[in-house]
C-alpha cells in the first residue's frame, strides 16, 4: 500500500455507472427537478385517468359552468372574510380587554365556534336558529331570522372564522412590545388612542400572514354552504360540479375540474398574499431592497 | 422657594410581595436637574415610572404641575386625571420605544397632532423645530428602523417635548446605546438643561454627565433615597459607605 495516493488514480478506479448519474444529477438545478416530480405526478394521474374512461369531451362541455361558479366563490369569502375580521377583532379587543363582559363575551364565543364543528354551526344558522327565533319572537320578526341557505352559510363561516380569527389578532396583539403602549401612555394618549394609533397598526402586520391562510381555508370550506341546499344561481364549484357530474353519471370528470377551481384559486390568492406582506413591511427593513 | 414642580410624598410601590420603593419623598422646583442613581434593583427606575404613573403606586401621592394624584383604584375619573400629568411629563426609554410603523416626523407629530388641539400646521412647524434642535431635520421622511440607536434616541427626545411637557423624565436613557453614541445623547440632554432650563429627572450611571448638569443627585438604595445632594457635595469623597462604594465602582 502506498502512503501517497495518486490524485488521478483513485476517480478512475471508481468510475461505475451509479457515480456517473449522481454527477450528471448533481449538475442540475434542484427546481428542476422539483419540476420534473411534479410533472411525473401529473403525467401518471393523467394516464390513470385516461385509462379509466376519463371523458374529456364531456369536461370541455361543462367545465364552463363550473368555472363560471368561481365568482360565487369569490363573492362568498370576500364577504365572509369581511365579516370574520370585523368579528375577530372585536373578539380579540375582548380578549384583552379587563372588562369582565368584554371579556366573558368574546370568551364564550371563541370557546363555541371554536369547540363545535364547522358544519354542525351552518345547519344550525340555517334550521335551528328560525325554530328559536319563531319560539322566541311574534311572527313579524321571527322572520328576520329565517335566512336563505348562502346567507346562513355565509354568516356562518364568519362566525366560525371569526373565532380563530379571535385568537390570531389576540396574539397579534400581544405580540406588540409593551413598551410601545407605554411611550404611548406617556404621552398622554388614552387607551383607545393607543389602541387604534399605536398597538392595531403593529398587530396587523403581524397577523396578515395567518389571516390569509385563514382566507385560503375559507375559501375552500365556502364549498360546504352547498349541503344546505341552494339555488343554481348561487350554486359554487362543487355544487354545479354535483349537480352535473350527477346528471350525466360523471363524477370524477366534474369533481376534478371543481377541485382544480379551488386549487387555481387558491393558487392566485397566495401570490397576492405574498405582495401584500411586502407591502406591509415598510419601516421594518433596513435597506431598501434587500438581495439575497 | 417657589411652590415645587414635582412632589412626590410617601411613595410606596410594591410587586406582589416585593416592596421595590419604601417611602420615598421628593420635591423638585422648576428649572432643576436630578440625576436619581444607584444600584439596580434599587427602586431607581420604579421611581421614574410612578411618577407618570407607568407603575401605578402603592401608596403615597405624586404632584406634577398641581395635578395632585394619590395611590387608589382606577377609576374612570383617575384616568383621566393620570391622562392630565401624563401630558406635562415628556419620558425618554432606555430602548427608545420609537413608534416603527411611522415616519420621525409622524413619531414626533402623533401625539401632538390628537391631544394637543393645536393647528395642523403649528404641529408640524413645532415637530420640525425639535427635530431641527436634536440635530435630525434631514431625517423627517425616515422610518426609525433606518436610524442609529443614538439617533433613535435624539428622535425620542423630540418627541417627548413635543407635547410641551412641564418636566422630562428620563429613565437610563444612554444603557442601550453603544459607547460611541452616547455623546449625541448626553450633549442633546446638556443643550435642554442649559439652554432650556427644562426640568429634568434622569436616572443615569453617566456620573460625568451628573456632575456637570445635575443641580441635585439623589442615590437610592434599597427602596429609599439614602443620600441627596448637590453634584460638588455628592463627589466630595465624604458619603456615607454605601454612596461611597457605589460611586467608586462606577467612576
Amino acid at each position: 500500500m502506498s502512503n501517497t495516493p495518486t490524485v488521478e488514480a483513485v476517480p478512475h478506479q471508481r468510475h461505475g455507472l451509479a457515480e456517473s448519474l449522481e454527477i450528471a444529477s448533481l449538475k442540475v438545478p434542484f427546481r428542476i427537478k422539483v419540476a420534473l416530480v411534479w410533472l411525473v405526478i401529473g403525467g401518471l394521474l393523467l394516464v390513470g385517468f385516461l385509462k379509466s374512461g376519463f371523458d374529456i369531451a364531456w369536461m370541455g362541455d361543462h367545465a364552463a359552468a363550473i368555472v363560471k361558479a368561481v365568482w360565487v366563490t369569490i363573492a362568498f369569502s370576500i364577504i365572509a372574510i369581511a365579516c370574520a375580521v370585523g368579528l375577530a377583532l372585536l373578539g380579540a379587543l375582548g380578549r384583552v380587554s379587563r372588562n369582565p363582559i368584554a371579556y366573558g363575551v368574546s370568551g364564550f364565543y371563541t370557546s363555541f365556534f371554536r369547540g363545535t364543528p364547522l358544519i354542525v354551526q351552518l345547519f344550525l344558522w340555517y334550521l335551528a336558529l328560525p325554530q328559536l327565533a319563531l319560539g322566541l319572537l311574534p311572527e313579524q320578526y321571527a322572520t328576520w331570522f329565517i335566512w336563505p341557505a348562502q346567507v346562513a352559510g355565509i354568516v356562518g363561516i364568519a362566525f366560525n372564522y371569526g373565532a380563530y380569527m379571535t385568537e390570531i389578532f389576540r396574539s397579534g396583539i400581544e405580540a406588540v412590545p409593551h413598551g410601545q403602549a407605554e411611550a404611548a401612555a406617556a404621552l398622554g394618549m388614552s387607551s383607545g388612542q393607543q389602541m387604534r394609533r399605536i398597538i392595531l397598526p403593529q398587530a396587523t402586520r403581524i397577523v396578515i400572514p395567518p389571516t390569509g391562510n385563514e382566507f385560503i381555508a375559507m375559501m375552500k370550506d365556502t364549498a360546504l354552504i352547498g349541503l344546505l341546499g341552494t339555488t343554481l344561481l348561487w350554486a359554487d364549484p362543487f355544487r354545479m360540479a354535483q349537480l352535473s357530474g350527477k346528471a350525466d353519471f360523471r363524477n370524477l370528470e366534474a369533481l376534478i375540474a371543481a377541485a382544480l377551481v379551488y386549487w387555481g384559486l387558491t393558487a392566485v390568492f397566495s401570490i397576492f398574499q405574498r405582495k401584500l406582506e411586502e407591502r406591509m413591511g415598510r419601516g421594518y427593513v433596513r435597506q431598501s431592497k434587500a438581495k439575497t | 422657594m417657589t411652590e415645587p414642580l414635582v412632589r412626590v410624598t410617601g411613595l410606596h410601590k410594591s410587586f406582589g410581595s416585593l416592596e421595590v420603593l419604601k417611602g420615598v419623598d421628593l420635591e423638585i422646583g422648576a428649572g432643576e436637574v436630578v440625576v436619581v442613581f444607584g444600584r439596580s434593583g434599587s427602586g431607581k427606575s420604579t421611581f421614574l415610572r410612578c411618577i407618570n404613573f407607568l407603575e401605578d403606586p402603592t401608596m403615597g401621592t405624586i404632584e406634577v404641575a398641581g395635578i395632585k394624584i394619590a395611590a387608589g383604584s382606577p377609576t374612570r375619573f383617575r384616568r383621566k386625571q393620570i391622562q392630565s400629568l401624563r401630558k406635562t411629563c415628556g419620558m425618554v426609554f432606555q430602548q427608545f420605544n420609537l413608534f416603527p410603523h411611522m415616519s420621525v416626523l409622524d413619531n414626533v407629530m402623533e401625539a401632538p397632532r390628537r391631544i394637543s388641539g393645536d393647528s395642523a400646521k403649528d404641529v408640524k412647524d413645532h415637530a420640525m423645530a425639535l427635530l431641527a434642535d436634536v440635530g435630525l431635520a434631514d431625517k423627517a421622511a425616515e422610518y426609525p428602523i433606518r436610524l442609529s440607536g443614538g439617533q433613535q434616541q435624539r428622535v425620542a427626545i423630540a418627541r417627548a417635548l413635543a407635547m410641551k411637557p412641564q418636566v422630562m423624565l428620563f429613565d437610563e436613557p444612554t444603557s442601550a446605546l453603544d459607547p460611541e453614541l452616547i455623546h449625541e445623547v448626553l450633549s442633546v440632554m446638556r443643550s435642554l438643561a442649559k439652554d432650556h432650563s427644562t426640568t429634568m429627572i434622569v436616572v443615569t450611571h453617566e456620573m460625568g454627565f451628573a456632575r456637570e448638569v445635575a443641580s441635585r443627585m439623589c442615590f437610592f438604595h434599597e427602596g429609599v433615597i439614602l443620600e441627596q445632594g448637590a453634584p460638588e457635595m455628592m463627589f466630595d469623597g465624604s458619603r456615607l459607605p454605601e454612596t461611597q462604594r457605589f460611586l467608586n465602582a462606577v467612576m
